[in-house]
């Protein structure tokens, strides 16, 4: 039962019985701080895994994101959140145009002016989510049929032919990520692009990441990458900087997909203590088992006594 | 960008990090230069060390759920767990029955049964988004998934439970009968317990923190089910057994929901509002009320046997269908998943 407790760092692919050969895990580590929102990531997934249309082309009315969240057809999705908080010493370049005589104002929409030591009171945070590719997976746990399996690179893929869209993957995944596919019934979420990864390619999105905000490698480097990061952010005056699903003592064993945010991790729409289900499985299993002698041992008590 | 090739890892990236802001253009503010946690759970490690950030309000984005609700159609999948617990708690009060020469009650509980789990099965293989491939939960046996474990004890059982309803209405093959009759009393339990770890196995925050109560609620929940089947098919003079099981149904039926919603915090309101709400009252009176008549009328009249029989299905059902929609209600409201998860990494910092 290792592979339902979260105490100790493990290698998910050696537990799924890939054997200890020299295969490190891979991953993403996605550095929030740089994305610029251009859903690059979005697209390109898509396009590689010809991904169907979402459902109606609708917009949210919420903030630049009209993709509003991952599903079985949104493998990578992009959050946009708007803030009122400063955003370190940035000079947006604004109050120039304001100040000088010769401009008409517009009444275009402008972001309010900086304070006096130039720290702008508005920030954007852009995330791009994806699969978390858990270590302890709880989808992956709960699947009835063996469709979902842990791939020789430590990620978390669905076989599509094996899976009958039972649906309990959905509700199991703490990080709401794979969901239901309407139009053939299965279910669908990030594969780490394992087709590219098997001919030494990058997953799609990392490739097309202009800003290298997702990085793609052996999770061990970007686990140390990503350390540096943080210090340096913290150092260049960015205290709200914190990686999220790094850490392989967490709920899940740490994620292969980690962040990099700035703000907690529920603004971003992530849970800030994701636990796997399966955790609390022997405890159920006893609980139930208890349960049903009770009830044996309950009714046979209420027949016991005088016969008619 | 570093590329993966089977040989290894080319091209490692150079060191180049764009920085937010103006790194090294101004001089840190008082405090600001000390190291920062990672979140919440560090910075609130030092005890009697004041709080940099102050407790943040509930944030989520934009009101979207934090995880995805289940996509189980509810007249299936309540309608199974109603219809589980009947079959499973039935096929135990049928073996009491035969053993105790109430042939009536045996053949009442025993069609029941078989009904129940037919219609059972109906309802799962519908509920798949891909019906045609049923078989496949028959691949593998995985003790880490309560649907592969559920779909075994149910094959197991359901063959059983129509082998002895098909003998007892037939009246061929009476041995073999008495035999699957024992059969399902011995995997019927299971049948009607395991549902409970089904929904409790998943991150949806109404089911899964109520695990450790929610099989008892659903044992005592499929015990009034199965009396209330026998007070309704069967005689006043062969029930005296299904009044005491009503009776002991509702008492663990009602504890363990109670003590349940004392565990829930903030998430027992998916079980006292809403559609939810209305189905969990719904429950207690028609399940408290049936066993009470059953227990104080059901020995004299059949009318009000049968009228108890009734109200006990009945709460039986709404209780499915509300603990199907509190479950529902938690997952689509991001507050029930973000609010308990925060309050436990609090505990955890400040040392519980």
């Amino acid at each position: 039962m290792t592979a339902l407790s979260g105490d100790r760092p493990l290698d998910p692919a050696s537990e799924a019985g890939w054997g200890d050969a020299e295969r490190p895990r891979k991953g993403f580590f996605t550095d929030t701080s740089i994305c610029i929102g251009c859903k690059a990531c979005e697209v390109a997934c898509k396009e590689w895994n010809a991904i169907p249309e979402d459902g109606s082309m609708t917009l949210t009315g919420m903030s630049y994101d009209n993709t509003a969240g991952l599903s079985a057809d949104t493998w990578r999705h992009v959050a946009f959140i708007e803030q009122k908080k400063p955003l370190g010493h940035q000079q947006p370049g604004l109050e120039r145009a304001r100040d000088e005589a010769s401009t008409v104002d517009l009444g275009m929409p402008s972001l309010p002016a900086a304070s006096a030591d130039g720290e702008s009171e508005f920030r954007w945070l852009m995330s791009s989510d994806v699969c978390k590719h858990c270590t302890h997976a709880a989808c992956l746990d709960v699947c009835p049929t063996g469709a979902l399996i842990r791939t020789e690179f430590g990620t978390v893929v669905v076989q599509d032919d094996v899976c009958n869209g039972c649906g309990y993957c959905v509700p199991a995944c703490p990080y709401g990520v794979i969901d239901k596919r309407p139009a053939d019934g299965g279910m669908h979420k990030c594969t780490l692009c394992y087709d590219r990864l098997e001919v030494g390619l990058t997953p799609a999105c990392a490739k097309a990441c202009p800003t290298e905000s997702i990085q793609f490698g052996d999770l061990d480097e970007l686990r140390g990458r990503a350390e540096g990061r943080v210090e340096a952010l913290h150092a260049a005056g960015i205290p709200d900087a914190r990686l999220y699903g790094h850490d392989p003592t967490d709920g899940v064993g740490g994620d292969g997909a980690f962040f990099l945010l700035l703000d907690e991790p529920e603004v971003y729409g992530l849970p800030p203590d994701p636990v796997v289900t399966t955790r609390d499985l022997p405890r159920m299993w006893r609980h139930a088992a208890f349960a049903a002698a009770g009830l044996a041992a309950g009714v046979a008590a209420c027949f016991a006594g005088r016969r008619p | 960008m570093s590329d993966v090739t089977r040989q290894g890892v080319q091209d490692q990236r150079p060191g180049r990090d764009a920085t937010v802001g103006s790194a090294g253009r101004r001089t840190p503010r008082p405090g600001e230069g000390e190291r920062w946690g990672e979140g919440r759970k560090r910075r609130r490690g030092r005890r009697g060390e004041a709080l940099m950030v102050p407790p943040a309000e509930f944030t989520s984005y934009y009101g979207r759920p934090v995880i995805k609700k289940p996509v189980w159609q509810e007249r299936d999948i309540a309608g199974y767990l109603f219809l589980g617990g009947l079959a499973g708690a039935s096929s135990v009060v049928a073996a009491g029955a035969q053993l105790t020469g109430r042939s009536s009650l045996a053949r009442t509980s025993k069609t029941g049964a078989a009904v129940a789990i037919g219609a059972s099965l109906v309802a799962l293989v519908h509920d798949l988004g891909r019906p045609q491939r049923f078989l496949n939960m028959l691949r593998v046996v995985k003790v880490t998934s309560p649907m592969s474990i559920g779909t075994w004890i149910v094959s197991a059982y359901a063959p059983m439970a129509w082998v002895a309803a098909s003998s007892e209405l037939t009246g061929r093959l009476p041995t073999v009968g008495r035999l699957a009759t024992g059969a399902a009393a011995m995997a019927g339990p299971a049948v009607a317990s395991y549902t409970a770890v089904l929904v409790a196995d998943t991150a949806v925050p109404a089911w899964h923190e109520g695990h450790r109560e929610l099989p008892f609620v659903f044992v005592g929940s499929a015990t009034c089910a199965a009396a209330g089947l026998g007070l309704l098919g069967a005689p006043v003079r062969e029930t005296a057994p299904l009044r005491r099981a009503a009776v002991l149904g509702a008492a663990v039926e009602t504890v363990a929901d109670e003590l349940m919603k004392r565990r829930l915090g903030i998430v027992r309101e998916t079980y006292e509002s809403g559609s939810a709400g209305q189905l969990m009252k719904a429950s207690q009176v028609l399940t408290v009320g049936g066993a009470a008549v059953a227990a104080l009328l059901g020995r004299r009249s059949r009318v009000a046997a049968g009228a108890a029989g009734l109200a006990l299905l009945a709460g039986s059902a709404c209780t499915r269908f509300g603990i199907f929609r509190a479950g529902i209600a938690s997952a689509e409201d991001p507050r029930y998943t973000v609010e308990p998860q925060r309050a436990r990494l609090a505990a955890s910092a400040t040392g519980r």
